[in-house]
């Protein structure tokens, strides 16, 4: 007879190894997928995890883009993971991110074509509050009336998606666009591109925002009465309001963060990689960070890392999908593969296996 | 701006179709929290539901194999969930999104080949003389089969919940899993058991959805249906009848927005079509401003046996 007995205290050993082990687990079933496709499974892992990076003709290109699609999920992810420690489940970030696209680009675009150097840190700005704005509704229907902040922040989603359907063919629509849907190319304008700090490799103004949002929210977490305050509120709920944390406030914090940061990956990408406001500029980024939220335990430095390697999955499966015509949902398949992998894996971080037979209680 | 092209036979009739595959999710998840499981992977189990209904649908000319299939894999896809929160003790908030992405993500791979195909659809009952009922019976007594089984789905769970010994060990595990557990009944079991129901309700929701209501299968074309069928659960304070009538009450927001935009309404399409999701953060807000929830007390809390 097998049975679980809680751990003490959490191990430190799974709490690294299970998202390692969950990475394993999903190639082996990943592969056997593939090979049930008619894929050969070893050729189709190497191609998502291996050629991108280290195959001689095709890392050139795929390099940058490990930053580019890592940058906004380590953003948007960060801001998910004080919400997801404090019991806060934000898990309408990708409304939050078509938000701070629009506000920040329809701010940059009143201003077209002025060159000044203001206008693109009026629009960070803008898309910061946008993200925020936008996260501040189920904040405050959850504060004042105890409304679930999933479901109100999923639905703010579609609302979301709404909005941007509107406006990229009616408000923000490019005037000279011969009546496409799409706002202005920011590519073609200095002021308001967000383009490579250093060309050819992916570093743009968003994973700058995202390698500092990495470190501020280690700071938070390790040294500052606030990231206390949140990791006490999400453990030990009680706790924390006998020790005067206000629950409210937490709930503001966590979900205003992650809103702005959501925001501001949405306005990073819609003036840079994705370059204007198209009824699909967004690729679902918002819902993939909620893996790599969890698949970097929640801890800043693990989400850098989880960041890069989902990101390694989506120019991987772009690949395997050109090289190997594997249909492309099976990477979003693959993702989902891994978070499910880690929340089965993540038994064993909190309890032991035990065989034999059950001891008296 | 023409409303007098909207017909009120019309559009009851059109609201009891496009309610039936929320009513059906709606009132799996609802059994699936009363034995105090939170299951957020809806919106995954439904659209997986969808994808194999419309698939087995096609490929045997038939629609009714294609909802048993769509129960019967939403049923094992739900069992993933379970076996992950109820023996692994993962956390169900996270799980529930891990199947909802899996779902989408398994959805879309299986769906691939079957786009813009064309299914069988289910034929409309002839009731004899109730249909041919001058206004009601065009309006409620000439639709398929599965708008009436949803309604018989319906008083079953309340009378089964309401009447029956294992209804109530149900509610005993939803509302005290620890004095249930005390008392000799398998919490384990039961939640696993309630879990597959409410997959098998997803995905026979997801299945109506392919085969009838639209008819046809376009990736992600539940569209939050599963996440709607989760706030009707919060709205009906997990009644069974306040489930039928938020799910009737959506299903009117959702044809008469789609009705004012064909009749050329002078408001905004976004807002029209936002306007479901809209109205459902309203519903919401409404019921928790209310203060009266009814949640069961142990919704979403692990179990382990040890505690």
């Amino acid at each position: 007879m097998i049975t679980l007995e809680k751990r003490p205290q959490p191990s430190r050993t799974w709490t690294f190894l299970a998202p390692v082990a969950a990475v394993l687990l999903t190639m082996i079933v990943g592969g056997a997928m593939f090979a049930l496709l008619g894929t050969d499974p070893v050729a189709a892992i190497r191609t998502i995890f291996w050629d991108p990076l280290f195959n001689p003709q095709f890392a050139s290109y795929s390099r940058p883009q490990l930053l580019v699609k890592a940058g906004p999920l380590i953003l948007i992810a960060i801001g998910l993971s004080l919400g997801f420690r404090a019991g806060v489940w934000n898990i309408g970030a990708e409304g939050q991110y078509i938000m701070g696209a629009i506000c920040g680009a329809g701010a940059g675009l009143m201003f077209y074509p002025s060159e000044s150097v203001l206008i693109f840190p009026l629009m960070i700005l803008a898309g910061a509050l946008g993200g925020w704005a936008w996260a501040m509704i189920p904040a405050f229907f959850k504060t004042r009336f105890g409304t679930n902040e999933i479901l109100v922040s999923l639905m703010l989603v579609y609302v979301a998606e709404s909005i941007l359907a509107s406006v990229s063919s009616g408000l923000l629509r490019n005037p000279e666009g011969r009546g496409f849907p799409g706002s202005r190319n920011f590519q073609q304008w200095d002021a308001g591109a967000n383009r490579d700090l250093v060309a050819g490799t992916g570093m743009h103004w968003g994973v700058v925002a995202a390698f500092i949002a990495v470190i501020l929210a280690y700071v938070l977490l390790t040294r500052h009465i606030q990231g206390f305050n949140i990791r006490l509120s999400g453990e030990a709920p009680r706790a924390a309001r006998f020790s005067g944390v206000n629950p409210a406030r937490v709930v503001i914090f966590c979900l205003g963060t992650a809103g702005a940061l959501a925001g501001l990956a949405g306005l990073f990408e819609v003036s840079g990689p994705a370059g204007q406001i198209s009824i699909d500029f967004n690729s679902g980024y918002g819902f993939t960070a909620i893996i790599v939220a969890f698949l970097g335990r929640l801890h800043p430095v693990g989400i850098l890392l989880a960041g890069l390697l989902m990101a390694l999955t989506y120019i991987g499966g772009e690949l395997a999908q050109l090289m190997l015509s594997v249909p492309g949902a099976s990477i979003q398949l693959f993702q989902g593969m891994l978070l499910f992998f880690l929340l089965g894996v993540d038994v064993f971080t909190n309890y032991r296996l035990r065989i034999g037979k059950r001891e008296a209680a | 701006m023409d409303f007098g092209s909207i017909s009120l036979v019309l559009l009851v009739a059109s609201v009891m179709v496009s309610a039936t595959p929320i009513l059906l999710a709606a009132i799996g998840e609802m059994v699936v929290e009363r034995s105090g499981v939170l299951n957020l992977g809806v919106e995954g189990m439904m659209i997986t539901g969808a994808v194999v209904g419309f698939a087995v649908g096609v490929n045997t000319g038939s629609a009714w194999p294609g909802f048993a299939a769509a129960a019967l894999a939403s049923a094992v896809l739900s069992l993933t969930f379970g076996v992950l929160t109820q023996l692994f003790l993962s956390n169900q908030v996270a799980t529930g999104l891990g199947l909802t992405l899996f779902g989408l993500g398994l959805s879309a791979l299986i769906g691939k080949p079957y786009e813009g195909m064309k299914s069988p659809t289910l034929p409309k009952l002839d009731l004899g003389p109730l249909s041919d009922i001058p206004v009601l019976g065009r309006m409620v007594f000439s639709h398929d089969l599965m708008v009436y089984l949803s309604l018989a789905l319906v008083a079953a769970v309340w009378a089964f919940l309401k009447f029956t010994r294992a209804g109530l060990i149900l509610r005993a595990a939803g509302e005290n899993h620890d004095a249930a557990h005390a008392l000799g009944y398998k919490v384990v079991r039961i939640r696993l058991a309630a879990i597959a129901f409410g997959g098998a309700c997803a995905g026979l929701g997801g299945a109506y959805l392919s085969l009838v209501r639209v008819p046809q299968w376009t990736e992600g074309m539940t569209a939050g249906a599963g996440w709607i069928a989760l706030a009707i659960v919060v709205f009906a304070s997990w009644r069974p009848w306040w489930v039928l009538v938020g799910a009737y009450l959506f299903g009117g927001v959702t044809v008469l927005q789609l009705n004012l935009q064909a009749a050329g309404a002078q408001v905004p399409v976004a807002i029209l079509s936002a306007s479901p999701y809209l109205v459902t953060i309203l519903v919401l807000v409404v019921i928790s401003a209310r203060g009266v929830h009814g949640a069961p007390a142990s919704l979403g809390r692990p179990f382990h046996a040890s505690q």
